[in-house]
């Protein structure tokens, strides 16, 4: 790489006295300034700002309007249009949790039961919300479509034993999701 | 005896209130305001919640006071932190330091003049602790105390970086407080008074040195007043300048920042020992800027001919318009520590050679040229017109021959070979 010669910029005297850069420095601070108390700082408009800056003050205004769609909040399991439970316990979340998270304990369906073709469902399903780092990767390796990671970030308890979501929870955040694939249940 | 008893009473009265009810709580102020008016410039909010937990007592929202209780939490905070000496420090300088950091700035709180004299039931008292007749004097010979603190800081740290951060603040303090005395001569020699208080009440009688606009007469002329007017604007630079350099705040707070990933010189200090280090370095900015405002800005003076006026206003037979006039010093103190809190912002701190050779080259040689500069001017109207000539004459030939050993004396760089 060939060596580049920088020279010093030669400054005139006006700009080593160096007031006529300190005024025009002052100014431009107190532009600013004065702009954000106004609300009207660069910006403000876009980032949704609570009128002071461009800062958007906590708990009076949440971002969650503006989450991206691809936004990863907590996961959640999924029941379909028929309220079938899409988990089938085959534990493939689990072993790819990388803080491991998520403790399954797999259960067969009995032959007796309408869904007895699908033959497995979780009989507990334990995602430890302070272990979980929302890397998606549950959902990523999901081959039934059945866990999601949903936009909500605000995950709080006052004890371990409150941060730990056990299946009725996650299906309580999940909900129902349409328009999957119905691997056991071809809807004609 | 009893008498005596009285006068005591009376100053410890004034020592209580001036510095412990009106001085010191404004650092804590500063704390906020640099917090506030810092995130106001950065297009940001700054602490606004640290209110009133109204919660607790079964209301249904906090109060958050727009966060003016932040100062306080951060002082409980520093106060019931643990307070931890290192093994490897010298243990009695260690403990000295902050003490030395924080208390000549208090003490240079006695000689400023807070507003004019209030009068209860007769009894005149002046709103100054100290009346003394060498008010500047005072100041500087008892600030530069507080370099002993910041010496002993780094030394007994017995570590690298606040060794090498406070030998840095030593070098900087010292080397402006000769542009900071020899800049206050001109002002000293205008008004032939070194009292803080007469000075003040001069600016109010005939206009402040900085804006001359009222309070005309034989003995000062409009026009005199306008041509004290450059020497007392170069003055007032080079001070503000050098009051920047003593309190190590932007943009000379190389000691404290550049080492400011470690600390300098008050790195291994924790709680109320840094907590003191911070008080001081705030109590000196509000000391710096009243020592400002009382020379070049008039003090407590309202101005354009109000005083006389307001130092009038009485309730039967208490005189409280001194308590209006320190209303309006407290307001120029806080818009110069706003102004503080502008620069900080606005100007890239100066690195350490650019540093010295400010101090050292510039302002040394600008303030000696502004004291003769004021003398021809002080003079004038009582020599001859050809001794005023040759005077000013003799003024540009030293200021060109001084630039000129400035510019000689410059090393130049050497150029790089390819």
């Amino acid at each position: 790489m060939a060596i580049v010669k920088l020279q010093r910029p030669k400054l005139n005297f006006g700009e080593k006295i160096y007031f006529g850069a300190l005024i025009k420095g002052f100014i431009l601070t107190m532009t600013h300034a004065v702009k954000t108390l106004r609300g009207k700082s660069v910006g403000a408009e876009s980032l949704a700002s609570s009128g002071l800056g461009i800062t958007m003050q906590f708990p009076e205004q949440r971002w969650d309007d503006h989450l991206p769609e691809y936004y990863r909040g907590a996961p959640a399991l999924v029941t379909d249009e028929q309220g079938r439970e899409r988990c089938v316990s085959c534990q493939l979340c689990e072993f790819i949790c990388p803080p491991k998270a998520i403790k399954i304990i797999p259960a067969e369906i009995p032959s007796d039961d309408p869904w007895a073709k699908v033959e497995k469902r979780p009989l507990e399903f334990e995602i430890d919300m302070i272990r979980c780092i929302y890397c998606g990767m549950c959902e990523e390796v999901c081959p039934e479509q059945a866990i999601y990671l949903r936009k909500d970030y605000l995950i709080t308890g006052l004890k371990r034993a409150d941060m730990v979501h056990d299946k009725k929870r996650l299906y309580e955040i999940g909900g129902t999701r349409v328009g999957l694939v119905n691997k056991w249940n071809e809807l004609k | 005896m009893p008498e005596l008893i009285f006068q005591i009473a009376i100053i410890v009265t004034k020592i209580v209130i001036l510095t412990f009810i009106v001085v010191l709580p404004l650092v804590p102020v500063s704390v906020y305001f640099e917090r506030r008016f810092s995130a106001v410039i950065q297009d940001r909010v700054g602490p606004n919640r640290v209110g009133i937990p109204l919660t607790l007592l079964g209301f249904k929202k906090d109060f958050h006071f727009f966060g003016l209780i932040q100062p306080i939490a951060d002082g409980l905070k520093l106060f019931l932190k643990e307070d931890f000496t290192p093994a490897h420090v010298r243990k009695a300088f260690y403990w000295m330091a902050p003490a030395l950091t924080v208390v000549p700035a208090l003490i240079t709180v006695c000689v400023v003049p807070f507003g004019s004299p209030i009068s209860i039931f007769g009894h005149v008292e002046k709103l100054v602790i100290a009346d003394l007749d060498i008010g500047p004097l005072f100041i500087f010979s008892v600030a530069s105390l507080s370099v002993y603190g910041i010496t002993l800081a780094g030394w007994s740290s017995n570590s690298k970086f606040p060794f090498i951060g406070g030998v840095r603040s030593t070098a900087q303090m010292i080397s402006y407080e000769i542009a900071l005395g020899l800049s206050v001569v001109p002002v000293l020699m205008y008004y032939g008074d070194l009292n803080l208080s007469t000075i003040v009440q001069q600016q109010a009688d005939h206009g402040w040195l900085l804006l001359p606009l009222w309070g005309h007469d034989a003995d000062h002329t409009l026009v005199s007043k306008l041509l004290f007017w450059f020497p007392a604007a170069i003055a007032f630079l080079i001070f503000t300048i050098s009051i920047f350099a003593e309190t190590n705040r932007m943009p000379f707070d190389l000691p404290e920042c550049e080492t400011e990933l470690v600390g300098g010189y008050h790195t291994e200090y924790s709680s109320m020992k840094f907590a003191m280090f911070f008080m001081g370095e705030y109590a000196a900015m509000v000391i710096g800027s009243a020592l400002i405002i009382t020379l070049f800005l008039g003090g407590w003076s309202i101005g354009f001919g109000l005083d006389a006026r307001v130092a009038k206003l009485h309730i039967g037979d208490v005189n409280f318009g001194g308590l209006i006039h320190m209303g309006c010093f407290l307001t120029k103190l806080i818009g110069f520590i706003l102004f503080f809190i502008l620069v900080r912002w606005t100007v890239p701190r100066f690195r350490y050679d650019q540093l010295m050779k400010l101090g050292w080259v510039v302002f040394f040689e600008a303030a000696l040229i502004n004291v003769f500069l004021a003398a021809l001017i002080v003079a004038a109207p009582e020599l001859k017109g050809t001794i005023i000539g040759i005077g000013a004459v003799l003024l540009v030939i030293v200021t060109a021959a001084v630039i000129w050993v400035a510019k000689v004396s410059d090393e130049t760089p050497k150029i790089l070979r390819a």
